[in-house]
């Protein structure tokens, strides 16, 4: 049996535990061990500031496609299969465009000569075209975007598993609609809250493609930051430590929450 | 169940918005692609074929494209047989050790890909398999094996194993009855998984952008390289046709899922 899972096995660490253990290693040891790197990632401002706006916006992120998920999800839960299977549906078909032609698309959306620019203007709302892109805003949008899927999944997989008895036995004893959703339904679907915020916050963190095409150089994400010391500056040991702090960062988020739901939960979906 | 109350009326309206929204740059993209403008207009001036042209007409996007989809069905050939095997030693082995491997499978689906994609450049730097075809489709056989991996095993879940028995004690060994018995039932579910990986192949981009060079790079990296200068609309006609093939491998792979496990 063993055997069999080998291949598999092989791959994944040649592939990946290899590169992240050669990573850890690069980031503590130049011609002799050094915490060098770390000191720089902990003290000077431009590390430390991307950090804080790296978490800055995944938490914004976060809260912003709780909010818009959350009434999707209740929504598909609560009509019949057929017009449940339509909202999933259009949740999901984003799912399986490439990150890149979102970009692009967001980029053709929200640039100064863009579709929703035109249109603002046609309606003469607007006599300047506003800056919706190349800033934290586009990114915010993008990044929103491409993450909501991760959120209603969870919501609605969480929905689906509360007895609907209990909304009824509420009504039954005189609770108001929202009485009983503020009391029951919403305690009860806490635990899809916390796997669905648990994804969109981790992949947010990591995130890479929409802060590089839809920041416009100012919102300098994490990614961006190893990205830059790799390709820019051949800073291998500076962008080593960067990659160790977000990496501790994610598992410790995913161990903090696995203390409270499976992880199972949290990884379930795509 | 109850009449259309306040509360309803604007949890439908707020959930049509955020479904708009997204869906709205899902479908920008096609009328943007069949557009005369050289710049974005909307609605576009007229109908044109230009964009597609330009792609089909030029020799670094061809080659690209060439790079993708060998990648891909490499990458599809390679992680599918090792997904399946794995899966079904997770499955049928109680082994205590077989739930550590279970969790690093999914380890391509919680390292965030970023750091992923730095860490095998210094690797392959070291060993020479930057900006060639082996390297690039190592690396999507790992990212991909987490797909088939989920996949396989949700369909044995509802396989019962006893049939494999039965199978045995009538004399089979255990590769026949896996091929005779068990691949046939959970067949969907093995085709699912590939087509997903394909698709993470054809999308994949950040490893890409650091692992690739010279005549192997996949489309998303020119695309990606392309975006960074400006917007060019043969982008928009690329994106339509990957986004119209991801669709089309989604529906087969959901229509194959129906039948059967």
């Amino acid at each position: 049996m063993l055997a069999l899972a080998s291949p598999a096995l092989l791959v994944i660490l040649l592939l990946i535990v290899l590169p992240v253990g050669w990573l850890a290693w690069q980031s503590i040891y130049h011609d002799g061990f050094t915490l060098e790197n770390y000191r720089r990632v902990f003290t000077e401002d431009i590390y430390w500031r991307s950090f804080a706006l790296t978490f800055e916006i995944s938490l914004a992120v976060t809260v912003i496609a709780l909010m818009l998920g959350y009434p999707v999800a209740y929504l598909a839960n609560s009509v019949s299969k057929g017009w449940s299977i339509l909202i999933l549906s259009l949740v999901v078909l984003p799912f399986w465009t490439s990150v890149l032609v979102r970009a692009y698309a967001w980029l053709a959306l929200l640039q100064r000569t863009g579709v929703i620019n035109q249109f603002l203007r046609y309606l003469d709302v607007i006599s300047e075209p506003l800056a919706l892109v190349h800033n934290t805003f586009g990114t915010v949008v993008a990044t929103v975007h491409i993450l909501l899927p991760f959120m209603v999944l969870p919501l609605y997989a969480t929905m689906q598993k509360i007895p609907g008895d209990l909304m009824q036995a509420g009504a039954s004893l005189g609770a108001s609609p929202s009485l009983t959703f503020f009391r029951v339904f919403l305690p009860l679907s806490l635990p899809g809250v916390l796997a669905g915020c648990t994804m969109v916050f981790v992949l947010c963190l990591g995130f890479y493609i929409t802060p590089e095409l839809l920041g416009g150089g100012r919102t300098v994400m994490v990614s961006m930051l190893v990205s830059r010391n790799v390709e820019l500056y051949n800073q291998f040991g500076a962008a080593s430590a960067v990659a160790v702090v977000l990496l501790l960062s994610v598992l410790l988020i995913f161990f903090a929450v696995s203390r409270f739901i499976s992880l199972d939960r949290v990884l379930g979906q795509k | 169940m109850m009449r259309a109350s306040p509360a309803r009326m604007i949890l439908y309206v707020i959930s049509a918005l955020v479904l708009v929204y997204l869906i709205l740059p899902v479908l920008i993209i096609a009328p943007i692609s069949f557009s005369s403008a050289r710049f974005l207009t909307f609605p576009p001036p007229s109908f044109s074929l230009r964009w597609y042209q330009q792609y089909f007409a030029n020799p670094a996007w061809m080659q690209a494209t060439r790079v993708t989809l060998t990648v891909a069905l490499f990458t599809v050939l390679i992680a599918t047989p090792c997904g399946v095997a794995a899966a079904y030693a997770i499955s049928q082995s109680k082994l205590r050790i077989m739930r550590v491997i279970h969790m690093a499978l999914l380890l391509p689906l919680v390292v965030p890909i970023i750091i992923t994609a730095v860490g095998i450049f210094f690797v392959y730097a070291k060993v020479g398999l930057v900006a060639t075809m082996p390297g690039l489709v190592l690396a999507n056989v790992m990212l991909g094996l987490p797909y088939v991996v989920i996949s396989v095993l949700a369909g044995l879940q509802s396989f019962d194993p006893a049939q494999e028995m039965v199978a045995r004690s009538l004399g089979m060994n255990r590769l026949r009855s896996f091929f005779a018995v068990t691949l046939p039932q959970i067949k969907s579910s093995v085709v699912a998984g590939g087509i997903f990986a394909f698709i993470s192949a054809m999308d994949e981009t950040i490893v890409a952008l650091f692992i690739s060079g010279g005549q192997y790079q996949p489309l998303t990296k020119r695309m990606f390289t392309a975006l960074r200068d400006e917007i060019d609309p043969t982008i928009a006609a690329i994106s339509t046709l990957m986004t119209a093939a991801s669709f089309m491998l989604v529906l087969l792979a959901s229509t194959r899922g129906k039948k059967g496990g």
